[in-house]
């Protein structure tokens, strides 16, 4: 990641605790960034030299989405840091991402299952952040934030296409061969229990929509849950009924013993020579 | 110092191609949004296509490194992202350039109109990702030919 040249908007002055609007864009940022380095691992080694194409290009774009997430988390945060050194020089604690990105990609569909069901969420949270869509009539405002409705504006657009093209895959998977059915099944069993954190009120964006950075985050779950079904039902494929889900990643006390090993080798290179630039 | 004027200035710019597709500039993509003086300084605000396209840090040393080639050396780059790029702003030289060289442009319907080499409208998808963040790969179904399609957002 390289240094963006000057910030476009001077901040308007926002009454907001500055600790919960660093915490939220944090959240934003390291799920885009540790999915990003996830579907960068398939580089080379997909099945197909277009999925690998396809999935190094959604890497690509939500790398770019944690660049900017990242980027003005450390701006507000004002101790000097960037964006690199947000995502190569804090330890697995500091991180806010949730459980679901942190899962390993398995096979190609387990791959695609994760990215779906994270896909279907990010949109239906870059919209609100952005519009306000999607909400009833009026409780719709984007975020108070501009800076934070001008990302996920940017980001929607991509977020779209990458949506519609893992829901597509879950759906050609899912109703495809019994060997697929069967595997997509147990990967949706699999992941099924790092859903219900993606859209959970958890204490900082309930802060958050008290400082009207992103409305009723509640709103986000029957959203989901909407497009999700629609989209299993077409796949011919049924989710596992729990009683109990996986949290812990919002406030980093509880990650998956994933992201250690995730970040041993992402920021490997950078702490070996911290005071490389290129 | 001299000050050129602006439209002096989108015509230089209007030279400098794009990194990835060479046969169009960094206007006709529609990415270079705007360019004034502010005091001495020239400010040139500039869009990214996508949010993770690596070309971007290039195309702002492109631009830098163009506008310095004719005297102008205090200039200062401006990364602006809302409204966000739209295909929309891609000029009508550039599509053109863009079918000449074997590139189908954006079309608002989801795929390219014809097949930029026989004009045929037998198209088909073959992987909604292409070779840069911003194609995709379809293939014509009469001269079977590949080809490179500017997706549309």
């Amino acid at each position: 990641m390289s240094a963006a040249p000057t910030a476009q908007d001077a901040t308007a002055p926002l009454d907001i605790d500055p600790q919960v609007h660093v915490e939220f864009l944090l959240q934003l940022g390291d799920d885009a960034l540790i999915l990003g380095h996830r579907l960068s691992e398939w580089c080379g080694k997909a099945p197909v030299l277009e999925e690998d194409i396809a999935l190094a290009n959604t890497a690509l774009d939500l790398i770019g989405h944690a660049q900017m997430w990242l980027g003005y988390a450390a701006e507000l945060e004002g101790a000097g840091r960037s964006a690199d050194r947000l995502a190569f020089f804090r330890d697995p604690y500091d991180f806010r991402c949730c459980l679901l990105v942190q899962q390993p990609n398995g096979d190609f569909g387990q791959t695609i299952m994760r990215q779906f069901l994270f896909d279907t969420y990010h949109l239906a949270l870059l919209r609100m952040l952005a519009t306000g869509k999607g909400l009833v009539a009026h409780r719709s405002f984007p975020s108070a934030d501009p800076r934070i409705a001008e990302i996920a504006a940017k980001a929607e657009k991509e977020v779209t296409y990458q949506q519609e093209r893992s829901a597509d895959l879950v759906i050609r998977l899912g109703d495809g061969s019994e060997e697929s059915h069967r595997r997509m099944q147990a990967t949706l069993d699999a992941l099924w229990p790092f859903t219900r954190e993606l859209t959970d009120r958890d204490p900082v964006r309930v802060a958050a929509a008290e400082a009207r950075l992103i409305g009723d985050p509640g709103g986000l779950t029957p959203i989901w849950e909407h497009e999700v079904t629609k989209v299993l039902k077409a796949a011919t494929l049924t989710p596992p009924d729990l009683s109990h889900f996986q949290s812990g990643g919002r406030d980093g006390r509880r990650h998956t013993e994933h992201l250690g090993h995730l970040l041993a080798v992402m920021q490997s290179l950078p702490r070996s020579h911290p005071d490389a630039t290129w | 110092m001299v000050k050129p004027d602006t439209d002096q200035i989108w015509d230089w710019l209007d030279s400098v191609p794009d990194p990835e597709i060479p046969v169009i500039s960094i206007v006709d993509l529609g990415i270079v949004r705007d360019i004034s003086w502010q005091g001495d300084t020239l400010e040139v605000s500039v869009t990214p296509t996508y949010s993770g396209c690596p070309a971007t840090a290039v195309i702002e040393l492109s631009i830098t490194s163009a506008l310095a080639q004719h005297g102008l050396t205090n200039t200062r780059l401006k990364r602006q992202i809302a409204p966000p790029w739209t295909t929309d702003w891609l000029s009508d030289k550039g599509r053109t350039k863009l079918t000449e060289y074997g590139i189908a442009p954006p079309n608002p319907a989801g795929g390219p109109s014809e097949c930029p080499r026989c004009q045929s409208q037998n198209v088909e998808r073959i992987s909604q990702f292409g070779s840069t963040p911003c194609k995709a790969q379809w293939r014509c179904t009469d001269c079977l030919e590949p080809f490179d399609y500017f997706k549309c957002i």
